[in-house]
C-alpha cells in the first residue's frame, strides 16, 4: 500500500498554541457570536418572530429585552439579526438604526444620529423643524419607496434603554413608540436594558404607547448545563488545522474531572457567560509553548485571581502606623457599634495602645499621625460622613471606616512582618 | 529582549506572566478593558508604558489629571493614535458620541492591524466627569467596533468605581507593593560601595519604614540626607565599616527630618542649607510655627477666651471666672465618658456675649468695649482662627467656634502672661478639662 500523505496536517506546537489563542481570544475578548444562543431558545424564537413580522409583513412592533449584565441581550439580538439578514428581501429592504443610552445622552444628539444612520443628511439639509415629531415624521416619509405605497421597515435598537428614560420629557421614546403604534411606517423598536423596573421609569403617555412586550433573560442554568457550557466554550472548532491537537484539547479528561469544585464556587457567585469568559481568559494567558494544554492548576490560579479581595491587597501595602490607625478605628467601631468617629478619637485610642501595650511602636508626633490618616483618606479606606463639608476643623471631621471586621483581621494575617503587639491588640476585645 | 528588561522591573513573576501574556500577540484581540490598581510608586505607569514602547504597540497615554474636561481626553487620544488631522475633526466641546463617531470614521480608513491601547492614569478622576464617560470607555471596543483596549490605572480599588446600574466589568490586575528587601536593592550611589549605601538605606528604613512605604518619599529622603550620612567619612572621622558611628551621626538627623521635611514644614532647600550651616542650635522654623506670631495683644486674649468658651461647658463659667463663687455642686461633668469629652468631639459654638464676658475676666487690665475689640474678632474670623457658625444675617447674636488647637493656645499664653500665676491659672483651667 502506498503511503498516502496524511490529510491531517500537523503544525508545530508554537503555531498550534498561537491558533488556539487567536480563536479563543476572539471568543472571550471580542464576544464573537455563537452559532446558536445557548439556553435561550424560547426567547430567541420570540424575538426572531417579532422582527420577522416587521421586516417581511410590515407590522410595527415594540419589545424590551430585560436581563442582568452579561446575560446575553446584545448577543441574542445580534444572532436574531444575523439570521434575519440571510433572507434576501430583508437584507435589501430593512434599515437599522443603533442608538446607545451611553452615547446619545440627549434627544437632540439622538435625532442627529438617526439622521446620520439613515443617510438622510443631504435630504434634511438646513431645514428647521418645529418639533421633534415633525422631524421624525419627515425622516420616515423620506424613506418611502418610489411608488409611495409604503415606507421601508426600520429597526430602532436602543441599548441602555433605561438611560433614554432620563431625557427631558422622554421625547425620543414617546415619538418612536408613537410611530410604532400608528400605522405610518413599519418600525420595530427594540430596547435592551438591565433594569427590571424599567417600566416604572416611563411616563404614563409613553408607557401606554408601549406594547408591554418584554423578553426576560433570567439565567436559569443548572450546574450541569454550566459544566457543559464550560466545555463548549473551550472547545476548538472542527476546522482547526491540526486535528490531533484539537482532539486532545477538546477531550482533556483530566481537566474536566478536577475543576468541578472551582467551577461550583464560580457558579454559586455568578453564573453568567461574561464572568465565565473572564475566568477562561485568565487561564488561557498561562497557555504557552512550554505549557500547551490547559491544566487544573491554571484554572485554579485564574479563579484565585478573579476572586481576590482588592481591599485586602491594598491593606497589604500600608505602613505599620497606618495599620495601627485602622485597628484603632476597628476598635472604635466595635465599642460604639459603627458610629462615626473623628481623628481625635482615633488618635486617643492609638495613644492608649502606645502607652499601655506597645513596645515596638514609637510614639509618633501628632502631625506625622495626621499625615498617615490623610493617606488612608486618599485611598478611600475611610470616608467623611457628610461628603467633606469644610466648616469643621479636619481633626474633628466625622468619618466612617469602609472596611469591616473580618477584612481587617484577614489582612492582618497576611501582613508581612506584623509586630506581635499590634496583632495582639487587634485580637483583644476592648483595647 | 524587551520583555526580559521589563521582567527585571516587575517585582513579582506572577504579575509579569499575566501582563505579558495579556499583551501577548497584538494581532489578536485583547480584553476590552483592564483595570490595574496598586499603591502609588509601585510602578504601574512605568511598567505599562515601557512595555508598550518597547514592544512598539500603538498606544495613547493620557493622565486624567490633565483632562479638566472630557474633550481634552478625546483630543489627546485621537492625537496619539491617529495623528493631528483626526483630532481636528472633533467639534468644539465634544461629547462621547462625537468621539465614537470620529473614531469610527478615522479607523475605517486605518483599520487596526494591531491592538490599540488607551492608557488612562489617575483613573479615579473619571468618576467625577460625566456619568456616561466611564461606562462608555469600558465598552469602547464594542462601541467603535475596532481592536482597541482601554487600560485604567489607579490606586483606588475597583469597588469604588462601579456605577449604580453596573457596567462592563474590566479585568482586574493588582500591582503588589515593594517588600523591604526589594527596596534595599533598588538604588545605589556611584561614589560609594553598594554595601555602604545599603546600610544607609537600612538605617533610613529603620526610622521611616513603619511610617511611610511610598517609594518616592523614601527616595526623596534618601537623596536629601545622604550627604549628611557621608560627612564623617569625608571628614575622616570614621571608616566605611564603622556602622555604629555612622548610625549615631545620622539617626537624630533623620528623626528631625521626620518632624520637618517629611511633613513639608520646611522645604528641601531649607533643609539642605541647615545641614551645611551645622548650627545645631538654630531650630528650623516650620510653616505652622509662623502662624501665631503677629497677633495684636487683645486678639491673643480673645483667642484664649474663645478656646475656653468652646471647650468649657457654660455652667462652669461661674466657677472659673467669678471670684467668691461659693461652693459648686460636684456634677458628673468631670466623670464624663471618655468619648464625649469635649476634646474628642471638637469645639462647641458660643454666643458673642459669652465670649466677651470671659474676655473681660481673663484680661488683666480694664478694657472698654470699643469697636476695635469687635473688629479684632472679625479679623480672627478672617484669619480662620475662629469660625463663624450660623447665618450671616443673624446680626444680634452671632455665634463662633474656636478653630485652633491647645498647643497653639498654650504658645500664645506664654507670650501674653507676664504674671506667672496667671499663666498657671490658665493652664490649670485648661488642663482640668483635658
Amino acid at each position: 500500500m502506498s503511503k498516502r500523505k496524511s490529510r491531517e496536517a500537523h503544525l508545530a506546537v508554537g503555531d498550534c498554541v498561537a491558533q488556539v489563542q487567536r480563536i479563543l481570544r476572539e471568543r472571550f475578548c471580542h464576544q464573537r457570536l455563537p452559532d446558536r444562543p445557548v439556553g435561550l431558545e424560547s426567547q430567541y424564537k420570540h424575538l426572531l418572530e417579532l422582527l420577522r413580522r416587521t421586516a417581511v409583513h410590515g407590522e410595527s412592533n415594540s419589545v424590551l429585552i430585560v436581563g442582568p449584565r452579561g446575560a446575553g441581550k446584545t448577543m441574542l439580538l445580534r444572532c436574531a439579526l444575523r439570521e434575519l439578514l440571510e433572507l434576501q428581501e430583508v437584507k435589501q429592504n430593512v434599515l437599522q438604526v443603533h442608538l446607545s443610552g451611553l452615547l446619545q445622552t440627549d434627544d437632540r444628539i439622538a435625532l442627529k444620529e438617526i439622521t446620520r444612520q439613515l443617510h438622510l443628511e443631504n435630504v434634511v439639509g438646513d431645514k428647521v423643524f418645529g418639533s421633534f415629531a415633525e422631524n421624525l415624521v419627515f425622516l420616515l416619509e423620506a424613506l418611502k419607496r418610489g411608488d409611495k405605497s409604503s415606507s421601508r421597515p426600520v429597526f430602532f435598537i436602543l441599548e441602555e434603554f433605561d438611560l433614554f428614560a432620563h431625557h427631558k420629557n422622554q421625547t425620543l421614546l414617546y415619538n418612536l413608540l408613537d410611530v410604532s403604534q400608528s400605522a405610518q411606517a413599519p418600525v420595530a423598536v427594540v430596547g435592551l436594558t438591565c433594569r427590571l423596573d424599567v417600566l416604572e421609569l416611563l411616563e404614563k403617555r409613553v408607557k401606554s404607547r408601549f406594547s408591554h412586550r418584554q423578553i426576560h433573560l433570567l439565567s436559569c442554568m443548572s450546574f450541569c448545563q454550566y459544566l457543559d457550557a464550560f466545555r463548549s466554550e473551550l472547545a476548538l472548532p472542527d476546522d482547526f488545522p491540526d486535528s490531533k491537537f484539537s482532539q486532545e484539547w477538546n477531550l482533556n479528561k483530566s481537566l474536566f474531572k478536577s475543576v468541578q469544585e472551582i467551577l461550583q464556587k464560580h457558579f454559586n457567585s455568578c453564573k453568567d457567560f461574561r464572568s465565565l469568559h473572564l475566568l477562561l481568559l485568565l487561564a488561557l494567558t498561562r497557555v504557552s509553548v512550554s505549557n500547551p494544554t490547559l491544566r487544573a492548576v491554571d484554572i485554579l490560579e485564574a479563579s484565585r485571581m478573579s476572586s481576590a479581595d482588592s481591599k485586602a491587597n491594598i491593606l497589604h501595602g500600608l505602613s505599620v502606623l497606618e495599620l495601627c490607625l485602622i485597628i484603632a478605628m476597628k476598635h472604635l467601631n466595635d465599642i460604639y457599634e459603627g458610629e462615626p468617629f473623628n481623628f481625635q478619637m482615633v488618635h486617643n485610642e492609638f495613644k492608649k495602645f502606645i502607652q499601655r501595650k506597645s513596645h515596638s511602636i514609637h510614639n509618633f508626633e501628632k502631625p506625622v499621625v495626621i499625615k498617615a490618616f490623610e493617606h488612608l483618606l486618599q485611598l478611600e479606606l475611610i470616608r467623611p460622613v457628610d461628603g467633606g463639608v469644610c466648616k469643621v476643623q479636619r481633626e474633628y471631621q466625622l468619618m466612617r471606616l469602609m472596611l469591616d471586621h473580618t477584612q481587617v483581621m484577614e489582612a492582618l494575617q497576611r501582613y508581612p512582618q506584623c509586630p506581635t503587639d499590634v496583632k495582639q491588640w487587634a485580637i483583644s476585645a476592648f483595647g | 529582549s524587551p520583555k526580559k528588561r521589563v521582567t527585571v522591573m516587575l517585582n513579582t513573576v506572577h504579575t509579569q506572566c499575566c501582563l505579558s501574556s495579556l499583551l501577548h500577540q497584538p494581532e489578536q484581540y485583547c480584553y476590552p478593558s483592564i483595570f490595574i490598581y496598586g499603591h502609588r510608586a509601585t510602578g504601574k505607569s512605568h511598567v505599562i508604558l515601557t512595555l508598550l514602547k518597547e514592544l512598539e504597540l500603538p498606544h495613547a497615554a493620557v493622565s486624567c489629571v490633565e483632562c479638566v474636561s472630557a474633550g481634552l481626553l478625546f483630543e489627546q487620544t485621537l492625537l496619539a493614535l491617529f495623528g493631528a488631522d483626526s483630532a481636528a475633526l472633533l467639534p468644539r466641546l465634544p461629547s462621547l458620541s462625537d468621539f465614537v463617531r470620529v473614531y469610527r470614521q478615522v479607523c475605517a480608513q486605518q483599520p487596526a492591524k494591531q491592538t490599540r491601547y488607551i492608557v488612562l492614569e489617575r483613573a479615579e478622576l473619571l468618576r467625577d466627569m460625566e456619568a456616561n464617560l466611564l461606562p462608555g470607555l469600558l465598552r469602547l471596543q464594542e462601541l467603535v467596533d475596532d481592536n482597541v483596549a482601554v487600560i485604567l490605572l489607579s490606586e483606588i480599588v475597583w469597588d469604588k468605581f462601579r456605577p449604580n446600574t453596573g457596567c462592563f466589568e474590566p479585568l482586574l490586575l493588582h500591582f503588589p507593593d515593594y517588600t523591604k528587601g526589594k527596596i534595599l536593592s533598588l538604588d545605589s550611589n556611584p561614589s560609594y560601595t553598594p554595601e555602604l549605601y545599603s546600610s544607609y538605606i537600612n538605617i533610613l528604613l529603620g526610622v521611616f519604614y513603619s511610617v511611610c512605604r511610598d517609594l518616592r518619599e523614601l527616595r526623596h529622603l534618601a537623596a536629601l540626607n545622604f550627604s549628611k550620612f557621608c560627612e564623617p567619612l569625608e571628614k575622616g572621622e570614621a571608616k566605611e565599616g564603622n556602622t555604629h558611628k555612622l548610625w549615631r551621626n545620622i539617626e537624630p538627623h533623620l528623626k528631625r527630618a521626620m518632624q520637618t521635611v517629611y511633613l513639608r514644614e520646611v522645604s528641601s532647600v531649607q533643609w539642605g542649607q541647615q545641614q551645611m550651616d551645622e548650627k545645631e542650635a538654630t531650630a528650623l522654623r516650620g510653616l505652622s510655627a509662623l502662624a501665631h506670631v503677629e497677633l495684636p495683644y487683645y486678639s491673643k486674649f480673645l483667642l484664649i477666651a474663645a478656646y475656653l468658651a468652646s471647650y468649657n461647658p457654660a455652667r462652669t463659667d461661674r466657677r472659673f471666672f467669678v471670684k467668691h463663687h461659693g461652693k459648686m455642686k460636684k456634677t458628673s461633668f468631670l466623670k464624663k465618658h471618655e468619648k464625649t469629652s469635649n476634646h474628642l468631639l471638637g469645639p462647641k459654638p458660643f454666643p458673642l456675649d459669652r465670649l466677651l464676658a470671659i474676655f473681660y475676666s481673663v484680661v488683666d487690665s480694664r478694657v472698654a468695649p470699643t469697636a476695635s475689640v469687635f473688629s479684632q474678632i472679625s479679623s480672627l474670623v478672617t484669619l480662620q482662627l475662629l469660625t463663624q457658625v450660623g447665618h450671616d444675617d443673624q446680626l444680634d447674636t452671632p455665634k463662633y467656634k474656636c478653630a485652633v488647637s491647645l498647643d497653639f493656645i498654650l504658645a500664645i499664653s506664654r507670650c501674653v502672661c507676664v504674671c506667672e500665676t496667671k499663666y498657671l491659672f490658665l493652664t490649670f483651667g485648661l488642663w482640668l478639662l483635658t
